[in-house]
């Protein structure tokens, strides 16, 4: 709240702390959602821009945190609809279908290299957005079940009951695709 | 044991999600104490308590992506550019919306005290209408023709001007003052 204050008063440079700690976080929901590193960051750019115009808005009522996953779900979405990308649903068959594409390219050469690490990434890949951002928001954004349900506007039982499909489907992917390798690691 | 809780939801999918409440940490201190003894005792409870840990184990481990080296320079330069907007409760006047929300609450109060002033209601019973209205009786010809609407319309859009002036010189305050 300080940094933000400090921002509010004119300083713009204190505003650098805030990207410093949270780029990361903002980056890897974006990724969830753009196919492409280049768009991710010009997408993440962006909920910066937008988060630091509408700061006056931040309230303190609820995490900085919180309120910038808000702004770039919003964001994300906005730009999916402006690049009228595919947006995969929960039950969307193609995402399978997708899996199904990046395991034969990856599974010949790339995987049997990688750390266990890198296997659950490229297993969150694989999942659809929605499930993607969830798990990313609970394991890595630091988010309370609450706190998922008021960045993507859901009611927390909701986010609940996904979040607990979103891991079912996750350690299926790992299971069907990267069994062996799980095997060696563990 | 709570046979309810064995039971509900159904099959496989209800002990995964008891399973994660009790790994998340959100289950009840009775739930808690069903599940460690399920975990203790049933096999198959075991077995799968063991694959969703690992799976939670797993999803902690994740790293995040790092964005470019030059990312925090690039939105610093940007929003050089920018100035903080006000905050919407400074320009969003809640008299204005109480304003706006009176302006249409008197029109429909107006053609409503209009409409069932021209009703007569000494033949109302005489009507096949369902309604118990004859709205054929209805003299719309003289809606838009009584000084009584007319006071009501040139009320409404004296108030109309009022708010959008009300309006327009917010607007080029806040303009003059960003």
């Amino acid at each position: 709240m300080d940094i933000i204050a400090r921002v509010l008063n004119g300083d713009k440079q204190s505003y650098s702390i805030l990207v410093e700690r949270y780029q990361n976080f903002v980056f890897t929901i974006t990724l969830r959602y753009v196919k492409t590193r280049e768009d991710a960051e010009e997408v993440s750019q962006d909920v910066f821009v937008k988060a630091y115009r509408s700061l006056a808005d931040f309230k303190g009522t609820a995490k900085f945190s919180t309120w910038l996953y808000t702004i770039t779900t919003t964001t994300c979405i906005t730009f999916l609809r402006k690049k009228r990308l595919e947006v995969h649903s929960l039950d969307n068959e193609s995402v399978f279908e997708v899996a199904d594409n990046v395991d034969s390219g990856m599974r010949a050469n790339q995987i049997e290299q990688k750390s266990k690490v890198n296997m659950v990434n490229e297993a969150i890949k694989m999942l659809s957005p929605d499930d993607a951002q969830i798990i990313t928001l609970f394991y890595k954004g630091e988010q309370t079940l609450d706190e998922i349900a008021l960045i993507v506007g859901k009611e927390p039982n909701a986010v609940k009951v996904q979040l607990h499909r979103a891991r079912g489907r996750l350690k299926d992917k790992m299971q069907k695709y990267f069994s062996e390798e799980v095997k060696d690691i563990y | 044991m709570n046979t309810d809780f064995l039971n509900t939801p159904t099959g496989d999918e209800g002990m995964e999600t008891r399973l994660w409440e009790y790994i998340d940490g959100i289950s009840t201190n009775e739930e808690k104490s069903i599940i460690e003894k399920l975990v203790a005792e049933n096999a198959e409870w075991r077995a799968k308590y063991h694959q969703l840990l690992e799976v939670h184990q797993s999803l902690n481990l994740v790293e995040l992506e790092e964005p470019s080296l030059r990312f925090t320079k690039n939105v610093m330069e940007e929003i050089a550019k920018y100035q903080i907007a006000p905050a919407t409760k400074t320009y969003i006047n809640s008299k204005i919306i109480w304003g706006i929300g009176i302006f249409f609450l008197t029109m429909i109060a107006g053609f409503l005290i209009y409409a069932i002033g021209q009703i007569d209601w000494t033949v109302a019973g005489d009507s096949k209408s369902t309604l118990g209205v004859d709205l054929s009786k209805v003299d719309y010809s003289q809606m838009f023709n009584s000084n009584l609407m007319n006071g009501v319309m040139m009320l409404n859009v004296v108030l109309g001007l009022f708010l959008l002036d009300r309006y327009l010189s917010n607007k080029n305050k806040r303009l003059k003052d960003a």
